[in-house]
């Protein structure tokens, strides 16, 4: 509804227009630059006049399909086996390269699994750029819960009015406010392979039976390594939205349920979780956003590796657009990235509506 | 069913003592109500008996069992809290039903005891909303319902009706009163609404800065009150108070008077006063009534009156500057600046001690 506030109030439009003016040269325009670009071969520094190519760079790297691969037979029809007595394969260049498949050229496998005799394999036309994807994903669905639920058991501990507990809320609160490049820094020391702190603590743990890992090192801990860190990291920030959302509900249902005699879990279940509704769906959808621009700690800690296995939608974003100059490739990144975290916001609404 | 006793109770928040040592006994299916001005302790001493705060010295006994120590739910009392304390995710149903819920008990007898509820309440056609669609009435209606499911020994009201608008508070007070007949269970029921303790209660229990002023019967407390506060707190408009001289001690009966009140003779009712000492005057506003001049007890100017239709009340100016109010059962005009006589039946006025001329109420 139009009210005077909005339409005739001269002052206040002018005081908004420093704001909206940054909000619309950095937020606003280049989403719209974004888009535009996308929909090119604009590259950052290049001679050649920009084209349009219209959804090419979506098919670019969205680009996927499923070959299969029948066992070779010799004249007879029987399966030709080597030494070892594995079924042989034709290569999967033969496809992707031949002539007779121009839709699969320059495709490159992903993964792949046995089906009976033969072998199914998932190309994609940018792996790295599925990695990315899945890495990105994986990510989100493990600290969204894990992050979302041990910050809520911290606000829980410290919901109480106990001498000294604002100690308890500084220590939980205080890796928020360091830089993420400086803590990402640190638990790259922590993870370290030879001699960092984490294992050191297992193997002093262990009495030396512990086998030091090289935690970023290696393509099966390198990710679960980002995440528990960035779980560690941003922990303290969610537990304050929990602690606003616990100090939302009245003191008087506490008592209310307490005189019914309800148990501490009953209590919680009845009376402490629903009043948090509204705060569990600002939490899911900020841990949601948050881990979907994951950046910096792969920035810092791994770049990516080993092995793309901590490759991630913005990293590869970043260094499309500005480590290969490829700025049509990054803007088209962020642009599905735009369309998954809308997507996803829209369904958790849906989800968690009042019904 | 059971008897509610406090011996010797105090409470004490950090230094400062609250409760300074309260003893009631309050009897099985008996509805007392906590009546005092705002802070005095209703609500503290109430939430001690229920379990929410505990008790810094002296014994609770509820049926006859010392419960000092036990958890709300083992006391077994029901509350009713001034704000509702309604859950608001849930349904009236559900919110009725959730002590039963609680407890484990079958959906069965869920359903029994909510549709017995609601009967009583005559909300079943409320049962399906959720509180937000509800007027606060209604809203207080729930919590009661909630309160009678369990059947519990004793029902704790704090200030039930104090969130409501004053037609409808009139409404869920008898309402009140109704419940209170047809369950015949303790309840222990604060306000500080004198009609809400004057129309619901066996017996009232007076309480200023966390003691006890005066137990007693609501006509009781209206027509002997112990002390000067009892008296001023309960009737409206509040009694008036005359600083006099004691002219004469004569036993039981004191001759009293000022410069505005002509010397009269009341009863001392075992107080202790002193001949020329001073004392103080407590006179209804009903009790006095206008004569024709020549004739009055009390000399004065009206500056202000109020017609309220069954009911004129004038506030005058006495000889010695202190203001009276009287209340006359009738409509009549009364022009301010006109000079006024009244009388009343000393039978029914009361002096008190004056304890300190700096003391005022
Ligand atoms: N938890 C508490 N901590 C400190 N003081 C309290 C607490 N609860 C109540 N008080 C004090 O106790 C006094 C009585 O409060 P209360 O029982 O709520 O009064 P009322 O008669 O209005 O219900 C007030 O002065 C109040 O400030
Ligand atoms: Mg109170």
């Amino acid at each position: 509804m139009a009210s005077k506030l909005t339409l005739s109030n001269r002052a206040g439009w002018t005081f908004a227009l420093p704001g909206f003016a940054l909000i619309f040269t950095f937020i606003v325009l280049p989403f719209f630059f974004a888009i535009g670009l996308s929909l090119t071969n604009q590259r950052l520094l290049s001679p050649n006049p920009t084209q349009f190519v219209g959804l090419e760079n979506y098919q670019q790297l969205l680009g996927l399909a499923v070959v299969t691969l029948e066992p070779e037979r010799n004249d007879a029809g029987e399966m030709i086996r080597n030494a070892a007595g594995e079924i042989q394969y034709p290569r999967l260049r033969a496809i992707t390269r031949s002539d007779d498949y121009p839709q699969y050229r320059g495709m490159r496998e992903w993964f792949h699994w046995q089906s009976g005799e033969n072998v199914m394999i998932v190309i994609a036309s940018d792996v790295v750029f599925m990695k990315a994807l899945v890495n990105t994903f994986l990510f989100v669905l493990v600290v969204a819960p894990v992050q979302g639920s041990l910050a809520l058991m911290l606000a829980l501990l410290i919901n109480h009015k106990v001498k000294g507990i604002n100690l308890f809320r500084t220590i939980y609160f205080m890796p928020v406010v360091v830089s993420i490049v400086v803590v990402s820094l640190l638990w790259r020391f922590i993870y370290d392979g030879q001699n960092g702190l984490l294992n050191s603590i297992l193997q002093a743990l262990t009495f030396g039976l512990f086998q030091p890992v090289d935690w970023l090192g290696s393509p099966s801990t390198a990710l679960p390594a980002v995440m528990a860190m960035s779980i560690w990291q941003a922990v303290g920030f969610h537990m304050v939205i929990w602690l606003a959302g616990l100090q939302t509900i009245s003191p008087t249902l506490y008592e209310a349920a307490a005189i019914e005699g309800a148990s501490r879990w009953q209590t919680f279940r009845y009376v402490t979780w629903p009043g948090l509704r509204n705060t569990a769906v600002l939490v899911l959808v900020v841990i949601t956003m948050q881990g979907f621009a994951l950046f910096a700690q792969i920035d810092v800690m791994t770049n990516g590796g080993p092995l793309d296995s901590t490759q991630t939608l913005v990293f590869q974003a970043v260094e499309r657009g500005y480590g290969k100059q490829d700025i049509s490739g990054g803007s088209t990144i962020s642009v599905i990235l735009f369309a998954i975290v809308l997507a996803i916001s829209l369904i958790q609404r849906w989800l968690t509506r009042e019904r | 069913m059971a008897e509610v006793s406090l011996k010797g109770v105090k409470k004490s928040f950090g230094r400062v003592e609250i409760i300074k040592g309260v003893d009631i006994h309050i009897n099985d299916g008996e509805f007392v109500v906590f009546v005092g001005p705002s802070g005095c302790g209703k609500s503290t001493l109430l939430r001690m008996i229920a379990g929410l705060e505990d008790i810094t010295e002296g014994t609770l006994e509820i049926g006859g069992r010392v419960v000092n120590q036990l958890q709300p739910k083992q006391r077994g009392v029901a509350m009713v809290f001034q704000n509702y304390a309604i859950f608001p995710h849930m349904t009236v149903r559900e919110n009725i039903a959730f002590g039963l819920t609680i407890a484990g008990a079958s959906r069965q007898e869920k359903q029994q005891k909510v549709a017995e509820a609601a009967r009583i309440l005559q909300m079943e056609h409320l049962l399906d909303r959720r509180p937000s669609q509800l007027s606060g009435g209604q809203r207080q209606r729930v919590a009661i319902g909630r309160a009678i499911t369990r059947k519990p020994a004793v029902f704790l009201f704090d200030e039930p009706l104090s969130n409501l608008d004053a037609a409808l508070r009139m409404d869920m007070r008898m309402e009140i009163g109704r419940l209170r007949r047809q369950l015949g269970t303790t309840m222990i029921y604060v306000t500080h609404d004198q009609v809400e303790a004057m129309t619901l209660a066996d017996r009232i229990v007076v309480l200023k800065d966390g003691q006890v002023m005066q137990i007693g019967a609501p006509m009781e407390l209206y027509h002997e009150p112990a002390n000067r506060f009892v008296a001023g707190f309960l009737g409206a408009p509040s009694m008036n108070f005359l600083n006099v001289d004691v002219l004469e001690l004569d036993g039981e009966v004191a001759m009293v008077g000022n410069q505005s009140l002509e010397p009269i003779r009341v009863a001392t009712r075992r107080r202790p006063f002193r001949k020329d000492g001073k004392a103080i005057l407590g006179v209804r506003p009903q009790y006095l009534r206008p004569v024709h001049s020549g004739k009055g007890l009390l000399h004065g100017i009206v500056a202000h009156a109020e017609r309220l239709g069954s009911e004129t009340v004038v506030d005058l100016t006495l000889r010695d500057e202190r203001e009276l109010i009287a209340a006359f059962n009738e409509d009549k005009v009364f022009e301010p600046g006109v000079a006024l006589e009244l009388t009343f039946d000393t039978a029914l006025a009361h002096l008190f001690p004056d304890e300190g001329e700096l003391q005022t109420h």
